[in-house]
């Protein structure tokens, strides 16, 4: 099912095309996913596991690897990253994908590039740096792994906080397209380009990126990479069912593509992003059961949840999901009331009705780049993971190696754009820009944007970090 | 810990100070900010052209709203990012609330519509007398069937 009329958004939507799956025509439009068109067309069941449980999407921003399916006898393919086009095959797995032993993949020759700077990572970080960077001269090549550019902005539609300076009252989505009208046309912006490899090789930094079908080979003299965060998964007995989603994927599903993620939700998890996709679902007139928090109190703004409690939806702290139910996919869960230790107690489950359950758990962030390279990391809590060590200005362990936005930590987009800039001025100060002022300027605002008891946790963090950093340890 | 930090419903000890006097609301209409956090936010202090909203410095400090100098112009409804601010009005023997609206449809004058608490029960049914837009964001001002619903309806939803 599509969203034909929506509050907020308007779908532009490509070109009517047929592809199929399992042998069976499916409609859709140009410019969606695979896993966006058929979850349109009712198809919950991506592939399957090699005992047979079913597998469904999950993150649905290309992290995780729950929606692989054979593609054009390509198997493993992230149908959640890949548009759909006319007369693709698309196949349902059983375990492991199998290559046909008669696939021949079309030779290309490696590309070769060379750059001054590179940005891996095209959300609000890696696009505000970039517009940093193309304002003192340096045109960067920017690469991300998805079809669209903007990161998850693209889906945030309620206005941000903040102050004029960091686009406050203005919507995540609109904020998204004034950084891609400024970046878009002057500096080389390649989507669908997975950075696979970051390496030095004569005191050259090289990358390599499998960009569509094709390997290029970067040599870059200096690197932000401002690659996100993935969310965090939840133990509980059902929870490989599709319909068990990450709440992002909601967003992305709905926001982006248009398209009914389900009818009835548990949002688990009450903190800004379960609050928010709360909202946005009934938005998209999608009833939500309930919000499920184990902690006692709620974690995100009170006007967030003030927002969603008026319209009728309960926020039932101390509680938790305890199982998802159905065979094929999710037709309700448990829900229980959890101790100080957060288990369930028992006698407490309750059985609702829903056929999707939203997980906004947290986020970890995504920084298998930077580990591969050598960066030192450390374990940060507070901050949502393992993080690479930085200094306030976001130089990494590793020389003209920076990092900015979630995978420098978990924050929020106006912080991360913040660090994006940041990110770049010191990328320039290191060419011999004179820049102190403006560094300093931007420092400032950062840590405003971290203030009170909301900013205490990633305030902490990044304290530990920039300490670590200071003193050489981490691991 | 604060009661609303569990419920996300604001009781009147949090709103104490916040809401306007009815005296004040007999004149003309005056906003009312449910925004009690220190987050890092002041678009209603930027967007108020008497400068009756103040958040100053730090930008985590919770706005507060000058009763005698807001005319009621409902600028900072609209920006608000949180849909914290309303207007309440007792004015010319009228009782209406003016509050932020974003599902579909747009409620149009003359709907009638289920009135909701901060907690979501319906609290009986009024009357739709104008919807602005601000962006994509409707501003809709709704006749109260009775003057002391004016202090707990934040919400309506199309008559069922």
């Amino acid at each position: 099912m599509r969203i034909e009329q929506h509050p907020i958004l308007e779908f532009r939507r490509g070109r009517r095309i047929t592809f199929t799956f399992d042998g069976r025509p499916i409609e859709a439009y140009e410019g969606e996913t695979i896993a966006a068109a058929l979850h349109a067309a009712g198809v919950r069941v991506l592939s399957r596991t090699r005992s047979g449980a079913p597998r469904g999407l999950f993150c649905a921003i290309g992290k995780c690897s729950s929606c692989l399916m054979t593609v054009d006898g390509i198997p493993n393919v992230k149908t959640c990253v890949t548009p759909v086009r006319e007369g693709m095959v698309v196949q349902s797995q059983r375990g492991p994908g199998r290559l046909n032993p008669d696939f021949r993949p079309r030779e290309r020759e490696v590309r070769e590039l060379r750059a001054e700077a590179v940005v891996v990572g095209a959300g609000p970080a890696g696009l505000a740096a970039t517009r940093v960077l193309l304002r003192h001269g340096i045109k960067p090549i920017v690469f991300d792994e998805n079809p669209h550019l903007g990161g998850q902005l693209i889906k945030q539609t309620h206005k941000f906080f903040g102050s004029r300076a960091e686009r406050a009252g203005v919507r995540g989505f609109s904020i998204a397209e004034e950084l891609l009208s400024e970046v878009e046309g002057e500096a080389e912006v390649l989507r669908q380009a997975r950075v696979l490899g970051l390496y030095f090789e004569d005191g050259k930094r090289v990358l390599a990126v499998a960009h569509t079908d094709r390997l290029l080979l970067v040599e870059a003299e200096e690197i932000i990479v401002a690659t996100g965060a993935e969310e965090r998964f939840l133990l509980f007995p059902g929870n490989h069912l599709p319909g068990v989603y990450g709440a992002g994927a909601v967003q992305t599903l709905m926001n982006v593509y248009g398209v009914v993620p389900g009818k009835r939700a548990l949002m688990v998890g009450a903190g800004n992003v379960g609050l928010i996709v709360s909202y946005q679902l009934l938005q998209a007139g999608v009833e939500v059961e309930a919000v499920v928090e184990a902690m006692p109190e709620i974690g995100g703004y009170h006007v967030h949840a003030a927002k969603i409690r008026r319209l009728g939806i309960p926020i039932l702290t101390r509680h938790t999901v305890v199982r998802a139910l159905g065979g094929e996919r999710v037709e309700g869960a448990v829900i229980a009331q959890v101790d100080e230790k957060l288990s369930p107690i028992p006698g407490t489950e309750r059985e609702v009705s829903v056929d999707l359950v939203c997980l906004a758990t947290g986020l970890n962030p995504s920084t298998r780049l930077l580990e591969q390279a050598g960066a030192r990391m450390a374990y940060v809590p507070e901050l949502g993971g393992r993080v690479p060590l930085h200094t306030p200005h976001m130089e990494t362990t590793l020389p003209g190696i920076y990092v900015a936005g979630d995978c420098a930590g978990i924050g929020e987009a106006s912080t991360a754009m913040l660090e994006g800039e940041l990110a770049a001025l010191s990328l320039l100060s290191r060419r011999g820009l004179e820049l102190g002022g403006e560094m300093e300027a931007t420092r400032k605002s950062l840590e405003k944007l971290r203030l009170g008891p909301f900013g205490a946790r990633p305030r902490a963090g990044k304290e530990k970090v920039f300490a670590l950093m200071k003193g050489g340890s981490g691991g | 810990m604060a009661e609303y930090r569990s419920t996300g419903i604001l009781m009147g000890s949090e709103l104490a100070g916040k809401v306007p006097p009815r005296e004040r609301l007999l004149k003309r209409a005056c906003a009312v900010i449910e925004c009690v956090e220190e987050i890092p936010c002041n678009p209603c202090e930027e967007a108020c052209p008497v400068g009756a909203i103040s958040v100053g410095d730090p930008i985590t400090n919770p706005p507060n709203l000058d009763f005698d100098k807001c005319t009621g112009c409902g600028a900072c409804v609209g920006v608000c990012p949180g849909l914290a601010i309303f207007l309440l009005d007792l004015s010319g023997g009228s009782v209406r609330v003016t509050l932020p609206h974003e599902l579909l449809p747009v409620p149009q004058a003359g709907d009638e519509v289920e009135l909701l608490s901060r907690a979501g029960e319906v609290l009986g049914r009024g009357t739709v007398v104008r919807t602005r837009r601000a962006g994509t964001t409707s501003i809709v001002t709704v006749e109260l069937p009775a003057e002391e619903l004016l202090w707990d309806v934040r919400a309506i939803r199309r008559s069922s």
